[in-house]
C-alpha cells in the first residue's frame, strides 16, 4: 500500500487520464474528492474524532470532508442514479409557474439591440429557427450533423449552463431548452467557421 | 429416458413407499409443479433420479449472469424450456462504469434457443446487448412468442420493436423499460397486424417518438384481455380518455402527460373514465402533473396498491391530498420534489406501505439545498411499520435518524441509502455514518440487501460482517478506511452473493482474503480501488473456477482499474472486447 500511495502522489498526470465531467484545469487543492481515484487522495481530515483501532491501516485515503463546496468535479456515475432516470428528469425542472415563459435575451452580430424570445412556445428546432429568421430577417437553413448549417452566413448559437457557447440542433430539444441561457446568431467568417464543423 | 427405477436415496418419512418403486412419472409430476428456481435446484442435487426428473420438468430458466454458463451447456441439460430470464452485464454499468461493447450479446443465445428451443414462449433480458437483428431473428424463429421484455438492454432501435410487432402473432406480453435504444419513430406500434387481439401487457412508457393514437386504440379495443397498458408522454389527457373507456379492465395503468389541456366537460369524461377503471392496483407516468388534474385520479385510488410517481415533478401539497385518497397503498415511488412535508403525509395517509423510493429530481445540482432529508425518513418510518423496502436518496443524513428508523421498522429487506456527496458524515455530529448501518444490521434481522453511504470507516464493515447474516447483496462507494472493512465483510456475511464496490480503500489483501468465498457468490466488482494486476492474477491461478477480468483505464501502471470477478462453468469468455483483459 505504501507504494501505492507513492506512485500516486508522483504521478501527477493522472488527472489527465480520468474519466469525469467537470471544468478542466480544476487546481488540484481545490478538488474535493470526487474523481473516480478519490481514495487514492492523501488529504488528512483535520477533525481527529476517529479513534486509531485501525493501526493496521496504512493508507491515509480519508473520504473528503463536507464543507461548502467550490465548484466540484462531477464523479462519473455519482449518484447512482440510472442514465434513463437522469435524462428524463434533466427534460423536467420543477416547475414555478406554468404561465411565465421561458425568455431569453437573442443577439445577432451586427444588430444595434438584442431581443427576447419566450422558448416555452416553440416545441422543436424548425419551429424555433423559423422564428429567429423572420424575427432578423435573415436565412439560417437547415441543420445537419455533420454540416452544421452549411451554405449560410449565419450560424445560430447559444450559451449552455456551464458557460459555453454550443451550436443550436447539436442536442435533443428538450436538453436544449434546459440548458439554453441565451442565443446569439452568429454572422459572417466567425459563423461559417461553425458552420461547417 | 427410462432408467432403471430405483429408489430414492432419501426415503423421508414415506416408508410405505419404500419397497414399492417411486416411478418416474410421479416424480416428474410432483417437480414440475415445483417453480422457484431456487427450489428446482436443490432438488436436483438430492440424487441422479432426481436430477433427471428435475431437467425433464423444468420449463423456466433463470440466469442471474450470462457468462456462469453457455448456451450449449443449458440446451444440454435443459431440453423443455420454455422461459428465459437472462442478465448480462454487472449492475455498475447502468451508472456509465462499463465501456461500450462490453458483451452480454444476446445472439449467440438466440441461435442455440432456435435449434433447442423452437417453442420459446418467453424472453426477459436485463441488461443485455439486443440489435435490431436479433430481435427480427427473434420474431421469426419461435412462432408461438409471447412474452418479450427488455429492460436497461442497449443496441437496439424501434426498428427491432417493429419486427416483434409485425411477426409475432402470439405476443401477449412487449415491455420496454429504460433501455439504451435508438428511438426513431412509434411506427413500430402500427406494425401490428389488424387481426392482432392477444396483448395482455403494453409497456412503451420510455420511448419517447410519437405513436400514431388511431393505431393505438383501436389495438386497445381488439385485445380484450389487455391488462398493463402504460404509454409514453406524447399520449395526451383526451386521448388519455379515449383509452380508458375502452379498457376499464385494467390493473396497471401509466398514463401519458398530465398537462392540463382539458375542458371542462372533457375532465369530467376523464374523471369518470378513471372511475370505471375499478380494477386499477398500479398508476404511473403522470408526467407534467399538477394541482390541477391530478382529482381525476382520485376515484381510481381506493384499491391502488403500487403508485409511482417518480417522473412527476409534484410538490408536497397536490401530493398530500393525493395519498389521502389511496389508503391502501403498498409501494410508492416518488421524486424528492415532495420534501419532507410529502414524506410526512406518506406516514400519516399509507400504514399498510412496505416499500418506498425517493428519487432525486436533481442529482447534479449542489448549489440550491433541497430534496428530502432525514426527518421525511424519521416520518414515514413512524406511520409506515411495516416498510421493508426502501431506496432513499438525500443530501443530509444523522445516524441518530437511522437509529430511529430501523426501531420504527424493524422488518427491512433492503435497505438502499444514498447520501449523495460522497462521504459526507453526520451533518450534526460531524461523525462517520457507521452507527447508522450498525443499526441497521444490528437490528433487521431480515436484510438481504444493503447499499451505504457517507462517511464510514472500516467499523461500518466490522458491523455487517458480524450482523448481516442474511445479506445478498452489498453496494459500497467512497467508503472505508482499509482492507480490513472488506475483510469483515467476506468472512462475515455468510449468504453473501453480490458484492460491488467503488472509490473504497480495498487492496489486494482484502480481494484474495475471499479467496474461499468467491465460488459461492454470482459476482464481485471492484472498480476504483486499490487493487493490483497482480493481485487479479493471483487470484486467477488459484481459482481457475472464477473468471477475472479487468478493465484498465490508460494509465500504464498495475492498478486493476476496474475488476469483474465470478464464478462459471463454461470457462473464460470467448466474446471479449480488447478492453477486457481475462486472467
Amino acid at each position: 500500500m505504501e507504494r501505492r500511495r507513492a506512485i500516486y502522489e508522483k504521478d501527477l498526470n493522472l488527472e489527465a487520464t480520468e474519466l469525469r465531467l467537470g471544468l478542466p484545469g480544476l487546481d488540484e487543492s481545490e478538488k474535493q474528492s470526487s474523481t473516480s481515484n478519490s481514495a487514492k487522495n492523501s488529504k488528512k481530515r483535520p477533525s481527529s474524532e476517529m479513534d486509531d483501532n485501525n493501526s493496521s491501516c496504512v493508507t491515509e485515503n480519508e473520504q473528503q470532508e463536507y464543507a461548502a463546496p467550490a465548484p466540484k468535479a462531477q464523479v462519473v456515475g455519482w449518484p447512482p442514479v440510472r442514465s434513463y432516470r437522469k435524462n428524463i428528469v434533466q427534460a423536467k425542472k420543477p416547475e414555478s409557474d406554468t404561465s411565465s415563459g421561458m425568455y431569453l435575451k437573442v443577439s445577432m452580430d451586427g444588430a444595434p439591440y438584442l431581443r427576447k424570445i419566450d422558448l416555452k412556445i416553440y416545441k422543436s428546432y424548425p419551429e424555433l429557427l423559423k422564428a429567429l429568421q423572420n424575427m432578423f430577417k435573415c436565412t439560417i437553413g437547415v441543420y445537419s450533423e455533420r454540416e452544421g448549417y452549411n451554405g449560410s452566413n449565419y450560424a445560430p448559437t447559444y450559451e449552455d449552463k456551464d458557460g459555453d457557447w454550443m451550436l443550436v440542433g447539436d442536442v435533443p430539444w428538450e436538453m436544449f431548452i434546459n440548458s439554453c441561457r441565451r442565443l446569439r446568431i452568429m454572422k459572417g467568417s466567425e459563423a461559417k467557421g461553425l458552420a461547417c464543423l | 429416458m427410462n432408467p432403471t427405477l430405483k429408489k430414492p436415496r432419501e426415503s423421508v418419512n414415506l416408508s410405505e413407499l419404500t419397497q414399492s418403486t417411486f416411478p418416474d412419472e410421479v416424480l416428474e409430476k410432483v417437480l414440475s409443479l415445483v417453480q422457484s428456481h431456487k427450489d428446482r435446484n436443490s432438488a436436483s442435487l438430492v440424487c441422479k433420479d432426481w436430477y433427471n426428473a428435475e431437467r425433464w420438468t423444468r420449463t423456466k430458466l433463470f440466469i442471474g449472469n450470462c457468462y456462469s454458463v453457455s448456451p450449449e451447456i443449458v440446451a444440454r441439460r435443459f431440453p423443455k424450456i420454455k422461459s428465459v430470464t437472462l442478465k448480462g452485464k454487472p449492475r455498475f454499468s447502468d451508472f456509465n462504469l462499463v465501456p461500450e461493447n462490453w458483451g452480454a450479446d444476446i445472439q449467440a443465445w438466440l441461435d442455440v434457443f432456435a435449434k433447442v428451443y423452437p417453442f420459446l414462449e418467453e424472453l426477459r433480458l436485463k441488461r443485455m446487448a439486443v440489435s435490431d437483428e436479433s430481435l427480427e431473428f427473434l420474431a421469426k424463429s419461435f412462432h408461438g412468442f409471447k412474452v418479450l421484455s427488455l429492460l436497461s438492454c442497449d443496441g437496439f432501435s424501434t426498428d427491432g420493436i417493429s419486427s416483434i410487432a409485425a411477426h409475432c402473432k402470439s405476443l401477449t406480453e412487449l415491455d420496454i423499460q429504460e433501455n439504451g435504444m435508438d428511438d426513431i419513430s412509434g411506427s413500430w406500434l402500427s406494425c401490428f397486424p389488424d387481426d392482432f387481439a392477444s396483448l395482455e401487457v403494453l409497456n412503451f412508457a420510455s420511448l419517447n417518438s410519437e405513436i400514431s393514437i388511431d393505431a393505438l386504440e383501436r389495438l386497445v379495443s381488439r385485445c380484450k384481455s389487455l391488462r398493463v397498458l402504460k404509454v409514453n408522454r406524447n399520449v395526451t389527457l383526451s386521448q388519455l380518455q379515449r383509452l380508458l373507456v375502452r379498457a376499464p379492465q385494467l390493473i396497471e395503468l401509466g398514463t401519458g402527460c398530465f398537462l392540463p389541456d382539458l375542458t371542462s366537460r372533457q375532465y369530467a369524461e376523464l374523471e369518470s373514465a378513471f372511475s370505471n377503471c375499478k380494477n386499477l392496483h398500479t398508476i404511473s407516468g403522470l408526467w407534467e402533473a399538477t394541482y390541477r388534474y391530478l382529482p381525476v385520479l382520485y376515484a381510481a385510488c381506493a384499491s391502488l396498491t403500487f403508485l409511482n410517481l417518480s417522473y412527476a415533478t409534484i410538490r408536497s401539497g397536490e401530493f398530500s391530498k393525493l395519498l389521502t385518497h389511496c389508503p391502501s397503498l403498498r409501494r410508492l415511488w416518488v421524486l424528492d420534489t415532495v420534501k419532507d412535508e410529502g414524506l410526512e403525509a406518506v406516514g400519516t395517509s399509507c400504514p399498510l406501505l412496505e416499500e418506498l423510493r425517493v428519487f432525486p429530481a436533481d442529482p447534479f445540482e449542489e448549489d440550491i439545498v433541497h430534496g428530502v432529508t432525514e426527518s421525511g425518513f424519521v416520518a414515514v418510518s413512524a406511520g409506515c411499520p411495516k416498510l421493508q423496502y426502501v431506496l432513499y436518496f438525500c443530501r443530509q443524513m444523522t445516524n441518530a435518524a437511522v437509529a430511529t428508523i430501523v426501531r420504527n421498522c424493524p422488518d427491512f429487506t433492503h435497505f438502499r441509502l444514498c447520501i449523495m456527496n460522497p462521504g459526507q458524515p453526520d451533518y450534526m455530529t460531524n461523525e462517520p455514518m457507521d452507527e447508522a448501518f450498525g443499526a441497521v444490521v444490528k437490528t433487521c434481522k431480515k436484510l438481504q440487501r444493503l447499499s451505504v453511504s457517507g462517511l464510514l470507516t472500516d467499523l461500518t464493515f466490522e458491523y455487517i460482517g458480524r450482523y448481516a447474516k442474511n445479506l445478498e447483496t452489498l453496494s459500497v462507494a467512497f467508503a472505508g478506511r482499509s482492507d480490513w472493512g472488506m475483510q469483515c465483510v467476506l468472512e462475515g456475511c455468510s449468504k453473501l452473493r453480490k458484492l460491488e464496490i467503488r472509490d473504497c480503500p480495498f487492496g489486494n489483501a482484502a480481494l484474495l482474503s475471499g479467496l474461499e468465498k468467491y465460488e459461492s457468490m454470482r459476482c464481485l466488482w471492484m472498480s476504483a480501488c486499490s487493487v493490483t494486476m497482480n493481485g487479479c492474477r493471483l487470484l486467477a491461478q488459484e481459482r481457475p473456477r472464477l473468471n477475472v477480468e479487468v478493465i484498465k483505464d490508460e494509465n500504464s501502471d498495475d492498478s486493476a482499474d476496474k475488476l469483474y470477478v465470478y464464478r462459471s462453468v463454461a470457462g473464460p469468455r470467448r466474446d471479449a472486447p480488447p478492453f477486457v483483459v481475462t486472467l
